[in-house]
């Protein structure tokens, strides 16, 4: 097993649009590309259990071979910057994501 | 078909200042058009619901002011949309008139100016809602009814290339632009020129972020990106940025849901099928986008209104007990604030940001430390009133010092309170409006104002 942040060169997270957190994990080394996607360890069931979500709040997820990456979008419960805000950007989400394991 | 050489210095004109010197170097190429978005929805709804910029003004006469002596020396088209961060009738009218300053300032030969308004008045909406029109909610939201519309104070529509298109041909120069798709900055021109709009959008959706798109990161640098037949280059103008395919891949699926399609009025690209090859140390070439037409023309509208008034208060906590019971505490202090107010919801609504454990992901935070060393606790109260949101945060901040925990020690005071102000916070707002309308013609919505500037004195028209 190894961690995700030893694969993965960017780890990242941002709004996309308003009422959205999308997350991008991106290799630069094609094989520890083809290990993390082939792994299932980012596998939509996998990202609801890390997020503690249900899986309707996963409203996408896919693998972007042009950039050698795995994206995933979670739905926000409120949309970016009402009162209560915690992260109005959506830019440090991606935290949990350093610790998973990849077999 | 010419190749069209596209420069842009910066993904949101203004944020902080665009760098000058790889701007420059791309203006020494030649492009034929400079371009550059200026807003976004990423500020949060404040910015448009006030109807403020978050840009300052200095920040935005030196990038304008760069990009327009440059456009005017070169004699090309200079395009900046989404004005002064929101895109609202304010921020473009607040761009024209920096232009013109800065055109007096350099004494510059008349120029012909479009202003191009996309916000609508609510009033409008309700009278287009009355008769029949649909207003269809985007990304799971219900549709919009005449209470959504009321909750809200500010709207823009996001234009697609077609008004720009408009301006340029009836003699634009320069272009200042309300709420737009950021691709569609860059399509208008390329789609003058006689580009498909498959590349045309897709060029635009790759260079709208400038520098982004390149490696290693760096904000406000220029880039260029040069259109020939199907395909652009694009290219890093800092001497120590690369554009490889890499960089512009994962650029393309920045900030957004689906890296393959990309929606504007009017139709979406299809990047499934892009390709991404290295041409020479700093660019890399972008193929293979296709562009799908909608048969109706549905325009995103963009909206915010006011929630209340919001007050501050921080407080700190330290003794292990507490913070082991920190939700208890809370709950206390919710209900100190209840019997006041009656239950929370009913006109007030109260946060408690606990920095230390898991202030920044809520929820979504898997595993949150059930006793760290210190806890910062940010209380956030809203009401109508600011007296009264003003009472709450009072009532919810020092009712976690006088919580009533069983067993305590610390029996002077269960929390520590950085001072005992209220602080003034700007009012809460919403994003109410993530929603399509459908219109026959996109000027519907729009309108285009020409003038001409003249830095020399004469009138203006």
């Amino acid at each position: 097993m190894v961690k995700l942040r030893e694969l993965a060169s960017t780890i990242r997270s941002k709004n996309a649009g308003v009422d959205h957190l999308t997350f991008d994990v991106i290799f630069r080394d094609p094989s520890a590309f083809a290990r993390v996607r082939d792994s299932g360890a980012l596998a939509p069931e996998r990202i609801c259990a890390l997020y503690r979500i249900p899986r309707e709040r996963l409203t996408h997820h896919c693998v972007f071979e042009p950039a050698q990456a795995i994206k995933f979008t979670i739905r926000r419960l409120v949309p970016s910057g009402s009162p209560g805000e915690t992260d109005v950007f959506g830019a440090q989400q991606y935290a949990p994501l350093f610790e998973v394991e990849v077999p | 078909m010419k190749p069209f050489t596209i420069a842009c210095p910066t993904g949101h004109l203004a944020f902080t200042p665009l760098e000058k010197a790889s701007f420059l170097e791309g203006c020494r190429l030649r492009p034929d058009a400079i371009v550059a978005d200026a807003g976004s929805c990423d500020i949060g709804p404040r910015p448009l619901g006030a109807d403020r910029h978050v840009s300052l003004e200095a920040h935005q006469r030196h990038d304008l002011e760069i990009m327009l002596l440059e456009a005017r020396r070169l004699g090309v088209p200079m395009i900046v949309g989404s004005a002064s961060d929101t895109g609202t009738d304010r921020g473009v009218d607040q761009f024209v008139r920096l232009v013109r300053e800065i055109a007096a300032e350099h004494r510059l030969a008349p120029f012909e100016l479009a202003a191009i308004y996309s916000e609508q008045k609510v009033e409008d909406l309700l009278g287009r809602l009355a008769r029949g029109a649909r207003i269809t909610g985007l990304d799971g939201r219900p549709d919009a009814d005449a209470a959504t519309l009321r909750r809200t104070d500010r709207v823009v529509a996001v234009m697609n290339a077609e008004p720009i298109r408009r301006a340029l041909r009836e003699g634009a120069q320069v272009v200042i632009a309300g709420r737009a798709s950021d691709c569609a900055l860059f399509a208008a021109p390329l789609l003058e020129a006689g580009f498909s709009p498959a590349i045309a959008y897709y060029t635009g959706k790759l260079m709208e972020c400038a520098s982004f798109a390149c490696e290693p990161f760096m904000g406000k640098e220029t880039i260029l990106g040069t259109v020939e037949g199907e395909s652009v280059v694009v290219r890093a103008m800092h001497p120590e940025q690369r554009c490889t395919p890499a960089s512009l891949a994962s650029h393309a699926m920045y900030e957004r849901t689906d890296p393959f399609r990309e929606y504007v009025a009017g139709g979406w690209i299809d990047m499934s099928g892009c390709r991404y090859e290295q041409v020479d140390a700093k660019a890399t070439r972008a193929s293979g986008a296709v562009f799908h037409a909608t048969p109706r023309l549905s325009v995103k509208l963009e909206g915010a209104g006011r929630v209340g008034e919001r007050r501050l208060a921080i407080v700190g906590v330290r003794d292990p007990q507490t913070i082991a019971r920190i939700d208890q505490a809370i709950a206390w202090a919710r209900g100190k604030v209840a019997e006041r107010f009656g239950p929370e919801g009913r006109g007030w609504r109260l946060f408690y940001h606990l920095y230390g454990r898991n202030a920044v992901m809520r929820e979504l935070d898997p595993d949150p430390p059930s006793a760290p060393h210190e806890l910062g606790v940010v209380v956030e109260a809203v009401h109508e009133d600011g007296r009264i949101a003003e009472e709450i945060a009072a009532l919810a901040a020092r009712n976690l010092f006088y919580a009533r925990l069983s067993g305590t020690k610390g029996t002077a005071g269960a929390a520590a309170l950085m001072s005992d102000e209220i602080l003034v916070g700007e009012p809460g707002y919403e994003w109410t409006l993530n929603h399509v309308i459908e219109v026959e013609d996109i000027m519907e919505l729009v309108r285009i104002r020409h003038l001409v500037v003249d830095g020399r004195g004469g009138e203006g028209r």
